[in-house]
């Protein structure tokens, strides 16, 4: 599925801010994620699994905060950079 | 007084600058008349820590989060043309389930290890928590010894109300040069401790300190050491900036003495760094601030200066000539003052709004190498072309403060 990425974190994919990824869930689509771009998920989720303060997911444009969230096939995945101040 | 026109060449001293907007390198020949700057490095990310190996003279790490991501530490082998990300940035263990665990907000210090142990690192993190590398800083893992201690989260407080402003702090990671199995770690909030087993086990070592914001006369932790030196050639003589005061610490008597006691009344021995004389363990300088009233941080009277010692702060002196005379609000963070190796040494600090200034002199004389950086977090020295001076053996309890 396509995954749009904020720009914090192109460093990890050369530059492109669209990428594709697999996963039955958010949790999954992060694990594969960090398989192609290594290290990507632990700048989103600590180390207890806890998404950090300024990550937000969308999934086909509605926010979703659980990571189990199911994803399917023609899922549209948004990972947004949210304020964090000056 | 840097300058792009005359490279220096080639360079012998680099400045390493950490900022809340990215990292910098100042670099000079070994005169340290000519100057350059590199960076900005990882520009807009935040950099709390930025150290050259003095083991390898090439290998450089980079403590560093963005804004909106979780933290990490940077590497280079090549003098910051190339970096390349951990591949296991510090991280705490996972918690069991159902318990909340801690999550490292940032990676706030950095410390090469014992030149017996050659790619040993230290990180210390916010909230407070103690890593090792043992490939350079390519992969982290916990010193468990402390971060899972039973006793950790009555040292170190509750994570909102007993931290710094911006998240509680374990840093002065220090590694004893006679010995590698010792370290020493501060914490703010927390105290100092030390381990003879390379962090297998801890203990308190407060005893002396004051912490005025406590109900109990003289506690066993819980103080705010606000930076933690021990020197590099006289291991047993340790120096603190705390929150409450300038001391040492002989070894021989394992009470800390309150040597800002000596200070100028009207000055008082708040601050934040403190830098020891690389050769000689009765030289330090600190950067007094202002810790009146609602504790503004900033230099006293807006009219910074540095204050040193010759004697172990028995006796402090002023110095100020070549600094702001008036309206100077800045504030001197802790890890952002540092020493060289030359001689005379020279002395290097920078500001919260972006300033390095330097003194090739010990303190006398200080001129303003750079302006309009990003607020400035750390400062280390490195030399890449050593001195010729060559340093002496490492001396265990040569000799006492009070001589």
């Amino acid at each position: 599925m396509n995954v749009n990425l904020p720009t914090p974190l192109v460093d990890y994919t050369s530059g492109s801010r669209n990428v594709t990824a697999n996963g039955k869930s958010l949790a999954e689509l992060l694990l594969d994620l960090d398989r192609q771009y290594p290290g990507i998920r632990f700048r989103m989720i600590d180390e207890q699994g806890r998404v950090r303060a300024h990550i937000k997911f969308f999934v086909d444009l509605e926010l979703q905060r659980d990571l189990n969230f199911p994803l399917a096939v023609q899922s549209e995945v948004m990972i947004v950079a949210a304020l964090s101040g000056g | 007084m840097v300058t792009n026109t005359k490279a220096p060449t080639p360079i012998a001293l680099a400045i390493l600058v950490a900022t809340r907007k990215g990292a910098f390198i100042l670099t000079a020949d070994k005169t340290r008349t000519h100057w350059d700057i590199q960076g900005p490095h990882f520009l807009g990310q935040i950099v709390q820590h930025l150290v050259l190996d003095p083991r390898d003279g090439k290998t450089m790490l980079a403590a560093s989060r963005a804004g909106h991501l979780g933290p990490t530490v940077f590497r280079s082998t090549d003098f910051g043309k190339t970096w390349a990300e951990a591949k296991k940035p510090p991280q705490f263990p996972k918690a069991k389930d159902g318990q909340a665990g801690l999550a490292v907000d940032h990676v706030f210090w950095l410390t090469s290890g014992h030149a017996s142990e050659p790619n040993v690192w230290y990180a210390g993190s916010s909230p407070q928590g103690l890593f090792r590398s043992d490939d350079g800083g390519v992969t982290w893992a916990s010193v468990d010894g402390f971060n899972l201690h039973p006793d950790r989260s009555k040292w170190c407080g509750d994570p909102g109300q007993d931290g710094t402003p911006d998240g509680p702090k374990l840093h002065s990671v220090t590694v004893d040069p006679a010995d590698a199995k010792h370290l020493y770690i501060a914490m703010s909030s927390g105290g100092v401790f030390e381990s003879v087993d390379r962090g297998e086990s801890w203990t308190p070592l407060n005893r002396g300190v004051a912490a005025d914001f406590l109900p109990m006369p003289d506690p066993e932790y819980g103080h705010d050491p606000h930076c933690l030196r021990a020197h590099p050639l006289f291991p047993d003589r340790v120096y603190q900036q705390n929150h409450c005061g300038i001391y040492a610490l002989d070894r021989n008597t394992n009470r800390w003495d309150r040597i800002g006691d000596n200070m100028p009344e009207t000055i008082g021995d708040i601050g934040f760094p403190l830098v020891l004389h690389p050769r000689d363990p009765d030289v330090l300088w600190v950067f007094p601030m202002d810790g009146t009233s609602v504790w503004p941080r900033t230099a006293l009277q807006g009219k910074p200066a540095v204050y040193g010692s010759r004697n172990g702060g028995k006796t402090w002196q002023r110095f100020d000539r070549g600094l702001p005379t008036a309206q100077a609000w800045f504030t001197v963070k802790r890890q952002a003052m540092c020493a060289d190796l030359h001689d005379p040494v020279g002395l290097y600090f920078g500001t919260t709004s972006g300033e390095v200034w330097a003194s090739f002199d010990e303190g006398e004389n200080w001129c303003c190498l750079i302006q309009h950086l990003p607020h400035i977090y750390a400062l280390e020295s490195a030399a890449l072309i050593p001195p010729t001076r060559r340093p002496a053996a490492i001396l265990r309890s040569s000799k006492s403060i009070a001589q």
